[in-house]
């Protein structure tokens, strides 16, 4: 494979997606939130009041800080994904860029970081709404963001893989119901998976979303254990090996 | 090479999806020149200004621009090029103030400077009363006249316009053409694409005329011209006498469709015969024109059921001799010659085609 070209002009592009952001976030904002809150108060609040203690915690305190860690992938998967693909062929935002010194790959690359900024923005916030309601017991949730972060990295590029694949608007739609709900669904958000076939909890190991509620459950509840640096090298791992892909597909979808 | 020279190519092709889209071609655009490529979509004009910019990688050749190879330099000659892409790229998120100087920081262009000077260009393109506005509000024409104008945000030594003004009405047409004029008296070199001959006889010092990937002519407006056509055209459209030219026009009566149809009697005779016409071989008017008038003209051309003829002195004396001929034309006119008629002699096809 060809040699990656990123420059420091990241960061330009990147400040262009703050920008933008900057003016439109009260939309971005509430609209990414109101889903968790449903989901806490119908599930957490609602039918938590029927079901039985999880791991020795009342149901919402189980739920909360699952919901952290899918709203931060769920941010970020839009992003690049349907705002990914509208940048690039309805507004050729990509090839004005690369008109100038900025080289295909600082484009993405830039999409990229924008993408773990609003898994990490989205996350936090949620994780002070959960704050607020009392769920949150230890000052290790401190360390959530950072964890947000690199998650966020591997979520941009796991979306961005699909968007250079098959960059089609319709498509993603797939990529919703195939792929981010069984993970939303099977990883530990909803219920622990000890009580699942063995399959389906080995399976579970390469969801990143499942290492991600782990981490930042454990946080939330001060349960700290050597495993979670586990846990965290393979998220980071994983976004470092599989970053040239994302800037590959792009480039070869963009530049003819 | 030559330190005027801004952009050399040799033998520069360019191949995707197992198509050739520019075929070998060598051209040279001097240094505070207009250099224009003319020739109809799919001609290979885009892909070669891709190429310029490094936007497209080169397949075979040798392209080099403000003395640097692309394949070697891109982010260096990017950061002295300015580019207006044929299809309007502004950045819909971002108002038109900042469209410039956000577009500025991709060229490390420190905010100040940015600032100061995309008041200047916006001021430059009668843009400077709508610095808040947003870009899908702006009509066509200002949408282009501030695509050039975040062209023109790093001060480049080179502009590239690709189709600058297709799709635009004509007066904002001419309204651009006359900032690329004033740019051009400022000694920035451009190079732009287009299927309009009158944007490329307007502006251009100097133009190569493409074709499926291929250059087919080069030289000044003026010079093709003379050394193709001359400075007029005599347009002579079918006659209507069909075969029968010397007949005595107006005599040709319903009676010619007799017998085929009982209906066509009650039509037109024009629509009839342009019937029958299908069944007859097809009509020599053109051979019996050529012959009666060849000794005034330098060329003709065949153009669907149009003559053009290009007159060996004046095109008043050949428009008087073919007016003397007992011929009734649909159409004859006396034009000054353009590029379309260069280009049509080139290849027999016209631009739009």
């Amino acid at each position: 494979m060809r040699r990656i070209d990123i420059s420091p002009l990241v960061w330009q592009v990147l400040r262009r997606h703050l920008i933008i952001f900057g003016r439109n976030w009260k939309v971005n904002i509430s609209f990414n939130f109101f889903e968790p809150l449903l989901y806490i108060a119908a599930l957490g609040m609602g039918l938590g009041a029927y079901v039985k203690p999880m791991e020795g915690l009342p149901y919402l305190n189980f739920l909360a800080p699952g919901l952290v860690a899918s709203s931060a992938m769920f941010a970020t998967s839009y992003e690049c994904t349907y705002g990914t693909f509208v940048r690039m062929e309805f507004q050729k935002t990509f090839q004005a860029m690369v008109a100038t010194p900025v080289s295909m790959d600082d484009v993405i690359t830039a999409e990229i970081l924008y993408g773990a900024f609003k898994s990490t923005l989205y996350g936090s916030v949620i994780l002070v709404v959960i704050l607020v309601l009392g769920l949150v017991s230890s000052p290790w949730a401190l360390l959530v963001p950072p964890v947000l972060a690199v998650a966020g990295l591997l979520f941009a590029e796991l979306s961005m893989l699909w968007t250079g694949l098959v960059p089609n608007i319709d498509n993603f739609n797939y990529f919703f119901s195939l792929i981010m709900t069984p993970l939303f669904l099977f990883s530990g958000v909803f219920f622990p998976l000890s009580g699942l076939p063995r399959l389906v909890r080995e399976a579970a190991w390469l969801s990143p979303l499942y290492h991600l509620v782990n981490l930042v459950r454990s946080l939330v509840l001060g349960q700290i254990n050597p495993g979670l640096a586990w846990e965290f090298i393979w998220l980071l791992a994983l976004a470092v090996a599989i970053f040239p892909l994302p800037l590959y597909l792009m480039r070869r979808l963009v530049i003819k | 090479m030559t330190e005027k020279d801004i952009i050399v190519a040799e033998n520069l092709t360019k191949e995707y999806n197992g198509k050739t889209a520019v075929n070998g071609i060598n051209f040279r655009v001097r240094a505070r020149e207009c250099f224009g490529f003319l020739g109809p979509n799919g001609a290979g004009k885009t892909t070669t200004v891709n190429m310029i910019y490094c936007f497209s990688p080169v397949t075979a050749g040798r392209l080099t621009v403000l003395g640097l190879d692309v394949r070697e330099h891109p982010r260096e000659i990017k950061s002295r090029l300015g580019v207006v892409p044929q299809e309007n790229n502004l950045d819909p998120d971002l108002r038109v103030l900042q469209n410039l100087l956000v577009y500025a920081s991709y060229f490390r262009i420190p905010a100040a400077v940015a600032r100061e000077r995309a008041m200047e260009l916006l001021a430059f393109f009668d843009l400077d009363d709508r610095t808040q506005e947003k870009v899908d509000r702006l009509s066509g024409g200002m949408k282009r006249r501030l695509t050039i104008a975040r062209a023109l945000i790093n001060n480049p030594a080179l502009v590239i316009l690709d189709e600058p003004t297709t799709g635009l009405d004509p007066q904002a047409r001419h309204l651009v053409w006359q900032r690329l004029r004033r740019l051009k008296e400022r000694g920035v070199t451009l190079v732009l694409t287009t299927h309009y001959l009158e944007e490329a006889g307007q502006l251009c010092d100097r133009l190569v005329i493409m074709d499926r990937g291929e250059i087919l002519e080069e030289g000044g407006p003026g010079e093709l011209l003379a050394k193709h056509i001359g400075r007029e055209v005599v347009e002579v459209g079918g006659s209507d006498t069909g075969n029968r030219i010397g007949a005595n026009p107006g005599q040709n009566g319903p009676a010619m469709a007799s017998g085929r149809d009982e209906k066509a009697t009650a039509l037109p005779a024009r629509t009839i015969e342009a019937r029958n016409e299908k069944h007859q071989p097809p009509s020599d008017w053109e051979t019996l024109v050529l012959s009666r008038v060849n000794h005034l003209l330098r060329g003709h051309l065949m153009v669907g059921d149009n003559l053009f003829l290009f007159p060996r002195e004046s095109g008043q004396e050949l428009l008087q001799a073919l007016q003397a001929q007992p011929v009734h034309f649909f159409h004859l006119l006396l034009r000054p010659a353009t590029l379309e008629d260069v280009f049509l002699k080139l290849t027999g096809r016209g631009l739009t085609a």
